[in-house]
């Protein structure tokens, strides 16, 4: 039996979605800026993907723009608005745990003369409002926080915090990565009072190569890619036409049925994290209720290497994450982990199991089994 | 514009009647790092000189690359290959050569012509003097300097008249299959590559250990390990890899021995079960990258309880080495990049806090007798599962 647990890495495509990016490779594989009929179709494939990504946002088409993936979304609403919007101010905020596409643009605008808040977060991964209440002057013009964090889950209270930055400077940009959490959480940025919201494909069963940032109207970005001036001139670059059908329909099958999908991932999670605490040496990071993400559960394991388990349970066909990559030659100690402040033992040894919607509970059931065996035999030998 | 090189040799040339296997093996391996060079390419000797000549289209640049791989090749020289069409059609050739290599003509120069084919015209002095007066005339800001000129112009006459002046510096060492073979003891580190590329220099063909540890070490640890012998084989050529899977063997040493000594006695497993390897190939050593003092498992206490172990010579090129020296070659030969991978080694998984750094070889064989009643079958299971890669750049 095998067990894709790494869900929160990348997931599998779905088949309609891989259908219709072969129809594109092969049949219509128009550009869509060639004034003739094989590009207009192809205008078409990217019209319809366009719009069935903001039905589900409930925003309007022209507010999505496609990028390569989650990565350049990031990049391009924190360097593209903190560029075009410096002469209002040259703060910006973001948080402690922010995936690297993320907080290396912050560390760029450091370099280039901001300055950058990064607020901290609690022992669940969570921030505290008040911080970020602190932190907003008058200077500040751009806020990034992170819907869902993709180590643990722990789930930002966004919508709070985009009501408090408009409250304190109705002028200052809210960014959410929505990496983790599109396709988990119903998102509607125009209610929640996001501009700026980034998704990426692959983790929603599209896609690699395929992602979107919202951008909400009358929202200046500035583009970091020049060229030809497609997606309204915020991203030239000939539209990857397979990718992007390919992440509208995954972006359609995944809201469909949703609340269902949602409770039974709950379950799941649920389920496994009471089993698993039943094995010697092993403890859960961040919430356990539902205030977590569903897909998402760190795993600490006392006195195991989380490269060792990993390589265990890949011997079982049982695919997980080392929730931070550590080796002898070269320390990579994930940051998330240090900022929730997990015992200096635990960093090296917490793996991310991490579900998605077609994870059933004989894989569960399965990988539980092989981590209550696998565990108490690799705690054994462990460094002295 | 160049139709041949002329390879330089050093110390092949000194060894007396064995010198035409020397030079043989130069050809073949000069003909093995070509093969996959676009081009048609003549490999010949000629009067105590080693030529490749080119036939059509070749790719300059990978043939260079290839040759600079050759063990002992000492210089690679660009020559250009003329018909013999009488001394002034040979002068404009010179002349446009110098003009097309040396953009800025604020140099000295000295021409210094041989003439293998005595029955042409002009003796070599007057060639020199001829084709010298010839460039002066035409780049009057050059000048001749006898004695320490800048540029040296080679000019050779035979069936063809060939030309070159400058000189690519080879890697040095002997061709490969000349000393026989030795097995590498491969790591994923920075050491042990430059080790077998350091011995192979000498000659030696090279064929290679590695250990893994699943799940403790990874499949990329083992396809690093994998990618350095390739990248090592460009120098050494094909390379045999012998994947033993060390787990178990490390697995009891850690149940039953003293945790300060699991490394040496890891250590001197592994030197046991390389050495089975090396005696099955046909080696005649071992090789190791081990520097005295580098840890703690490289102390001469800890080399000499290691060592112990093994009945033929083991071979340790970078024993009086600093880091940084090996660094400098690893660089150099294009291995570094790959060996500074973040993937965990089966030497350090289960390192103690602190090492014996001077192990009694007496004290060592007797937390061995520890494992008398398992080891036999765990090296009997470790040899018989090898996985045997054959690597070739």
């Amino acid at each position: 039996m095998e067990a894709y647990l790494d869900n929160s890495a990348t997931t599998q495509c779905s088949q309609e979605a891989a259908d219709l990016m072969m129809r594109l490779l092969r049949v219509d594989y128009g550009n869509p800026s060639s004034l003739h009929n094989c590009g207009m179709e192809a205008e078409n494939y990217v019209k319809e993907a366009r719009k069935r990504i903001a039905q589900t946002l409930k925003v309007n088409e022209k507010e999505i723009y496609f990028t390569s993936g989650g990565s350049e979304s990031n990049n391009l609403a924190i360097v593209g608005s903190a560029l075009a919007n410096k002469r209002s101010g040259m703060h910006v905020i973001t948080t402690a745990i922010e995936h690297p596409s993320v907080a290396n643009p912050f560390a760029y605008l450091e370099e280039q003369g901001f300055a950058v808040t990064y607020l901290p977060v609690d022992a669940y991964g969570c921030i505290s409002l008040q911080d970020l209440k602190d932190a907003m002057c008058s200077d500040t013009i751009l806020v990034s926080i992170m819907h869902v964090n993709n180590e643990i889950g722990a789930v930002q209270p966004v919508e709070e915090a985009a009501r408090l930055i408009k409250q304190t400077n109705p002028n200052c940009l809210f960014h959410v990565d929505a990496i983790q959490s599109y396709g988990k959480f119903r998102i509607y940025p125009k209610r929640m009072g996001i501009d700026l919201l980034s998704v990426s494909g692959h983790k929603i069963h599209g896609p690699k190569g395929s992602g979107f940032l919202f951008v909400r109207d009358k929202v200046k970005v500035h583009p970091l890619i020049l060229g030809g001036g497609q997606e309204r001139g915020l991203r030239s670059g000939t539209e990857n036409v397979p990718a992007i059908a390919g992440l509208g329909q995954a972006a359609m099958e995944i809201y469909q049925n949703f609340d269902a999908k949602i409770m039974q991932m709950y379950r799941l999670r649920d389920y496994f994290i009471a089993e698993v605490e039943k094995i010697d040496g092993v403890s859960v990071n961040g919430h356990k209720d539902h205030s977590n993400a569903p897909h998402i559960v760190s795993v600490s394991v006392s006195g195991v290497r989380s490269e060792v388990l990993l390589h265990a349970l890949e011997d079982r066909e049982i695919y997980v994450s080392a929730g931070s990559a550590c080796s002898s030659n070269k320390p990579a100690v994930s940051r998330t982990l240090q900022s929730i402040g997990l015992k200096r033992e635990l960093l090296e040894s917490t793996v991310r199991f991490s579900f998605s919607v077609h994870t059933t509970k004989e894989e569960i059931d399965y990988a539980l089994e092989a981590m209550a065996e696998l565990v108490p035999m690799l705690a054994k030998y462990r460094r002295s | 514009m160049y139709k041949a090189f002329l390879i330089k040799y050093a110390e092949i040339g000194i060894k007396g009647k064995n010198r035409h296997l020397f030079e043989d093996a130069l050809v073949r391996q000069i003909c093995y790092a070509l093969r996959s060079v676009d081009g048609t390419f003549h490999v010949h000797k000629q009067q105590g000189r080693v030529f490749v000549e080119t036939e059509g289209d070749y790719d300059y640049e990978e043939t260079i690359e290839a040759l600079s791989h050759v063990f002992g090749i000492t210089g690679i020289c660009p020559a250009v290959m003329v018909e013999d069409e009488g001394f002034d059609k040979l002068a404009e050739q010179v002349v446009s050569y110098m003009d097309q290599i040396y953009p800025d003509k604020h140099m000295t120069f000295k021409v210094k012509a041989r003439r293998a084919r005595k029955n042409y015209p002009m003796d070599s002095m007057e060639l020199n003097a001829a084709l010298g007066e010839k460039i002066l005339d035409a780049f009057p800001d050059m000048s001749v300097d006898v004695h320490d000129p800048n540029v040296m112009l080679y000019v050779e006459i035979r069936e063809q008249i060939s030309f070159y002046s400058e000189e690519i510096p080879g890697p040095g060492g002997m061709p490969v299959g000349t000393g026989g073979k030795a097995m590498l003891l491969l790591s994923g580190g920075i050491d042990s590559p430059v080790a077998g590329y350091m011995i192979s220099k000498r000659g030696v063909a090279i064929d290679a250990t590695y250990f893994h540890a699943p799940p403790y070490t990874s499949e990329r640890a083992k396809q690093k390990v994998v990618d350095l012998a390739k990248e090592i084989s460009a120098y050494t050529g094909p390379i045999d890899l012998h994947v033993v899977n060390f787990t178990d063997i490390q697995l009891a040493i850690y149940e039953k021995c003293p945790h300060e000594e699991l490394t040496i006695i890891m250590r001197r497993y592994m030197m046991k079960i390389a050495e089975h390897f090396a005696k099955e190939d046909g080696c005649l050593g071992l090789i190791t990258g081990e520097s005295i003092g580098q840890v703690a498992s490289q102390t001469m206490q800890s080399l000499m309880a290691t060592n112990e172990v093994c009945t033929m010579p083991v071979y340790r090129p970078l024993i009086g080495f600093d880091k940084q020296e090996i660094v400098e070659v690893s660089e150099k030969i294009g291995t570094y990049e790959t060996s500074i991978l973040p993937y965990e080694d089966c030497c350090t998984i289960f390192v103690a806090k602190h090492p014996v750094t001077k192990p009694n070889v007496n004290v060592i064989k007797k937390s061995e007798e520890k494992l008398a009643d398992v080891i036999d079958d765990l090296m009997d299971q470790a040899i018989s599962t090898v996985e045997t890669i054959h690597v070739e750049a």
